[in-house]
């Protein structure tokens, strides 16, 4: 089998006396949709963050086609992999301003031309002079995504990207990411509570409890365990 | 009606204090009546107070006792340890960054000390331990206010950005990049009271400088322009204090990893 795209390998951080992820291994390959589940407090946010190195691992590591992470500048990792946190947490400016941001800190300047195509990708065509301020919470989610896609990543991490939105966003955004998601054949993880939006996007998929990895497999396997274990 | 009772000038000071205490007491029992608690607070502050600047008057009456210009030393020595404390001081409030005292201790020395320093090289401060201690010790508290301001702003705006600085971090930024708004807006905030003095310097206040000054029978034209003298170096000792501890304190948020660091609730 050819080397996975990412790989923990007993992957832990421990915070005083709570292990917060408790020797979490698994691999992901080109073109999986990985999707995190679990009850709240299970980690599925701390792995996120260990992943894009936003945390220290206390214990383990990921590799990165290969390479151990920690060998990577951390700029670089996080360039590679992408986070689209829970909250949008865009920049004060235009929209098309926090597009451009992540490019710019590699020296590459987007032209309107991309900017307008990652946009339309989202669905948000002609908002690039939008402040925003001015934008819902779902247009909000939308630019969060454009701006994480506007730096080429390998690996998307989406940290309960609907969780945040009413129902009407929240779909219009899961059917945003499914459409991404399989047009670009993206590789990603996505924590969700939400076992049926788990069921719609991914093919595979990781349950956490208490900081462990309780089951790993194809999403239906993983979804009747949580089943039987709750 | 205190001068009457205490013809004695040491007793008469005393008494002196113990009226302002009184009426600052009433200030924290008054504001007590509103639920506001202060008056544990005031007491600790009083208390500290009166001792602190009683032990000053006692080193002072033994370095000033000192007659000569040889003792320039001991004013040296005096300073450095208000340099020390007044580090210790500034970095009590944000001591949950680490190493603070890697940041508090330099800029206030390269603030404050440096520009005393210079200030009594070039000329521009007297030498004479009359003059030395009391204009140092002011530029000293200045620059420990201003430092204190400046990291209690800069802590709280890392905390109130924390997700702004971690999604560009995730965007591959560079920790600086992320941090140069809160810096600005830090140094800016506090350099607001020393803007503030200048702006209203004999407006809205006559320091106690310039008002000690007339008192002993200076010219006031000099006095005025001594202490703008005094003013202007509260000014700048601050500003470089502001600038260097903020620009320094970058470094110590953030890990060897570019993670940030500042204790928040993990999960």
């Amino acid at each position: 089998m050819s080397t996975p795209l990412l790989r923990a390998e007993h992957l832990s951080r421990q915070v005083g006396d709570k292990m917060i992820i408790d020797q979490i291994s698994f691999a992901v390959h080109t073109g999986d949709l990985v999707a995190v589940i679990g009850p709240s407090g299970a980690g599925k946010s701390s792995l996120l963050r260990l992943i894009n190195r936003l945390d220290e691992p206390t214990g383990g590591t990921v590799y990165l086609q290969g390479q151990d992470y920690r060998e990577l500048a951390p700029r670089d990792l996080r360039r590679q992999v992408g986070m689209m946190m829970q909250a949008a947490h865009l920049f004060p400016g235009t929209v098309a301003e926090n597009l451009r941001f992540g490019p710019r800190q590699q020296q590459r300047e987007l032209t309107d031309d991309e900017v307008a195509t990652l946009l339309a990708q989202v669905g948000l065509p002609g908002f690039a002079d939008r402040e925003i301020t001015h934008l819902s919470g779902g247009e909000a989610q939308r630019v969060s995504l454009a701006r994480t896609l506007a730096n080429r990543p390998a690996v998307l991490l989406l940290d309960e990207p609907t969780s945040a939105l009413d129902e009407r966003a929240a779909q219009g955004i899961e059917a945003l990411l499914q459409r991404i998601l399989q047009e670009e054949k993206l590789t990603a993880l996505m924590i969700t509570h939400d076992t049926e939006q788990a069921a719609r996007l991914a093919n595979r998929a990781l349950l956490l409890k208490a900081g462990q990895l309780v089951r790993a497999g194809t999403v239906t396997e993983v979804i009747h365990a949580n089943a039987t274990l709750s | 009606m205190l001068t009457q009772l205490f013809p004695d000038p040491i007793t008469l000071r005393a008494a002196q204090a113990v009226a302002a205490a009184l009426v600052a007491l009433i200030v924290a029992f008054v504001a007590r009546r509103q639920q506001i608690h202060l008056e544990r607070e005031t007491v600790i502050a009083l208390g500290r107070g009166i001792i602190q600047i009683v032990i000053v008057g006692f080193v002072l009456r033994f370095v000033l006792g000192l007659h000569g210009q040889g003792q320039w030393w001991l004013s040296g020595v005096l300073l450095l340890a208000m340099l020390g404390a007044g580090a210790t001081i500034a970095a009590r409030r944000t001591q949950q960054i680490p190493g603070i005292y890697l940041v508090t201790i330099p800029a206030i020395v390269l603030g404050a000390g440096v520009m005393i320093g210079l200030m009594a090289l070039i000329g521009v401060l007297d030498t004479a331990p009359t003059s030395l201690i009391p204009v140092g010790s002011m530029v000293i508290a200045n620059a420990m206010n201003t430092m204190a301001l400046a990291l209690d702003r800069f802590r709280a705006e890392v905390a109130t950005h924390t997700g702004q600085i971690e999604a560009g971090l995730a965007l591959g930024a560079a920790p600086n990049v992320m941090l140069a708004p809160y810096v600005q807006a830090t140094i800016q905030a506090a350099l607001i009271p020393s803007v503030n003095n200048l702006r209203s310097l004999g407006i809205v206040w006559i320091p106690g400088l310039m008002a000690g000054m007339v008192l002993a029978g200076s010219n006031p034209l000099e006095a005025a322009i001594y202490q703008f003298v005094v003013i202007a170096m509260l000014f700048g000792a601050a500003g470089i204090t502001a600038l260097l501890c903020t620009l320094m304190v970058r470094s110590h948020v953030f890990s060897a990893a570019e993670q940030l660091i500042l204790p928040r609730e993990e999960m």
